[in-house]
């Protein structure tokens, strides 16, 4: 993990700058015909890179504007990089540790000349929320108010116990990879696995195997519900279009809004673009939460590098150093005998 | 990453392999249908058809080894039957692990604390070949370039790289896996697991780093598979060792291979005594009877 990504880091600008590249990542011909594998689907088979330098809602000044030129989406980038610079990059937020600017995955300019990854509504933002939907923003700085079930996947509400932090620090599910996956920092790895009757979207954060039924048309019954949701798919053209429901209401519905449960639903389309990209186009369908759909998309793109274990919850030391850390803060923790006082 | 050009140059490379497999197994089909002359499914490459969700059905997840019926661990006494550990004939070739002088003494201690230290209790990456006769249901995703081998428990999983020669880079749970086709066999070679991976409940165990497992799935019928892995590790056995099983396939039409995340259940396990005095247990939804 941490040898790709350094590489990966590393040679980011000498990806940027390869001309090559802008013919492959950029467009399509025209009369490109994906290819077929042996089941006769389109074959999307391959590890991906999703990482972005999108935002994900548009700026506002931007109204309905869609695209940006090249050079538009080269000045926001290196505004980007150098407010980041300007910061060191760190991500802290003042406390201990924190990534700078060398830990962050970016993408090739050219693969991407939208101006938001939210597509829909028009504006390129969030649709209106629904009012009294719940709604929580974690990160790297101090814990936010709220109260279990935490739903956000990074920092949490408290360090009274595990369940006070976000998901992904529990290694319950990736902090890139609720469903609909979406860019963030590192590890924006997949792989599409498909046969006859599944396919298989693989998040390598946290080695996540979300299985989609093509024979079935019907979802599993309602009263079983997983972190990922129950999702079934079919093939329309050259695309894959995976419906997933059954979620549990352990996360939110999207973007810091809502919480998923019953009333989420989600729609994913993969479509080959060329040899080199997938567009992977997201649909999130839940009027307890937003006021009309949201649909985004960006793409991904292909890569022969291997996807690694993100073996999480095994070396999940974090979560030890975080508790008892609160423990000898709040003056809980006995050092001689090393417990907590009163156990 | 590599450079994109690499990347193209990959893309296309492979296309062009995958278009001349194609064409190879195209012809190839026939003749090995009719060599085999047994009733397995076979893709349209003409390879057997393992995709599917299998499990074993014996005794190897309490103990590798022949071994009568005996009681559980004292701390789960109170579990009465549920963790009383059943008779097995064993699944090693030869009945005994072939342990070097003074290794089996860690074994021996390892299943007098098992429950203490089986890491599989704490919901960890269970390796290979343990994962695949633990007492849960897998699915086998089968491609000409990669297949993915998905587990129930905890959601473990590995790629394994068809005709590839993946180098491990760093140790990992589930080890780097290379497969490769022996006439109608698969054949899938682990390497670079970690060492904090046991074989059963017993407490057997490997070196990691220095362990090479050799697996072979071979279809016999539609709903069969003869299983065995050959376990080289010459830092912990006299000689490598072949473990022989049946995995079965699943047949209920309604089977699908659901969602175990046993992190959350484990969390009270690993970190309830860190608790701050009076926090409660749980999220708050999931129930803690």
């Amino acid at each position: 993990m941490k040898k790709r990504n350094v590489l990966s880091a590393a040679i980011a600008g000498t990806i940027l700058a390869s001309a090559a590249m802008t013919l492959h990542v950029a467009s399509a011909a025209e009369d490109y015909e994906a290819p077929l594998n042996e089941w006769g689907q389109p074959d999307l088979r391959g590890v991906y890179n999703f990482s972005s330098n999108t935002p994900m809602q548009r700026p506002r000044e931007l109204g309905t504007q869609e695209y940006l030129t090249l050079e538009d989406v080269q000045a926001r980038d290196a505004r980007v990089a150098e407010d980041a610079a300007a910061g060191d990059g760190n991500s802290s937020q003042g406390g201990v540790g924190g990534y700078n600017q060398f830990w962050v995955e970016g993408a090739p300019e050219e693969a991407n000349l939208r101006s938001s990854i939210i597509i829909y509504p028009e504006n390129g933002r969030l649709p209106a929320r629904v009012e009294g939907a719940p709604m929580a923003f974690g990160g790297l700085g101090p814990d936010y108010n709220g109260e279990r079930p935490v739903r956000v996947t990074v920092g949490g509400i408290a360090k009274d116990g595990p369940e006070d932090r976000g998901l992904s620090e529990r290694c319950l599910l990736g902090f890139n990879s609720v469903p609909p996956f979406t860019p963030s920092m590192y590890n924006n790895n997949v792989q599409l696995f498909q046969n006859k009757d599944y396919a298989v979207i693989y998040n390598e954060m946290i080695h996540e195997s979300r299985i989609v039924r093509l024979h079935d048309k019907e979802h599993i019954p309602e009263d079983i519900r997983q972190w990922t949701g129950d999702s079934i798919g079919w093939y329309e053209g050259n695309s894959l279009v995976v419906e997933t429901k059954n979620f549990n209401n352990k996360t939110q519905s999207f973007y810091g809004t809502g919480t998923a449960g019953e009333s989420k639903t989600l729609i994913e389309k993969f479509t080959r673009r060329s040899d080199a990209v997938v567009d992977y186009e997201f649909t999130v369908i839940d009027p307890e939460a937003y006021q009309d759909k949201l649909v985004g998309t960006f793409p991904m793109i292909a890569t022969n590098d291997q996807i690694f274990e993100y073996a999480c919850h095994e070396g999940n030391y974090g979560m030890y150093n975080i508790l008892q850390g609160q423990r000898v803060e709040d003056g809980t923790w006995d050092r001689e005998n090393n417990r907590v006082i009163g156990q | 990453m590599k450079t994109h050009f690499k990347t193209i140059l990959a893309v296309a490379v492979t296309a062009v392999a995958v278009s001349a497999l194609w064409q190879v197994n195209q012809g190839t089909t026939e003749a090995q249908q009719s060599q085999s002359g047994s009733d397995i499914p076979r893709t349209p490459t003409g390879k057997p058809d393992l995709n599917g969700i299998w499990q074993a059905m014996n005794t190897a997840y309490w103990d590798l080894e022949p071994h009568e019926a005996r009681h559980g661990p004292t701390l789960a006494l109170e579990a009465g039957a549920f963790l009383a550990v059943p008779p097995g004939m064993g699944v090693v070739e030869g009945g005994e692990i072939p342990y070097k002088d003074g290794m089996r003494d860690r074994q021996v201690e390892n299943k007098q604390n098992w429950l203490a230290r089986d890491p599989v209790r704490e919901c960890k990456l269970p390796g290979v070949p343990r994962a695949t006769y633990m007492p849960y249901p897998f699915q086998i995703f089968q491609a000409p370039d990669a297949t993915l081998m998905s587990y129930q428990f905890a959601g473990a999983d590995r790629i394994v790289h068809m005709d590839a020669d993946v180098e491990a880079q760093v140790d990992t749970w589930m080890g780097t896996n290379n497969g490769s086709w022996d006439g109608d066999t698969l054949v899938v070679d682990v390497t670079g697991q970690i060492a904090d991976t046991w074989f059963d409940r017993s407490g057997n165990y490997h070196s990691g780093w220095e362990m090479h497992v050799q697996e072979r799935y071979t279809m016999i019928d539609a709903n069969t598979i003869d299983y065995s892995a050959t376990i080289d590790d010459p830092i912990t056995f006299e000689q490598p060792w072949t473990i022989n099983m049946k995995l079965y396939r699943h047949q209920d039409e309604n089977m699908e291979l659901l969602e175990f995340k046993c992190v959350e259940f484990v969390e009270e396990l690993r970190y309830g005594h860190l608790r701050a005095p009076g926090s409660e247990r749980g999220d708050g939804v999931t129930p803690i009877f």
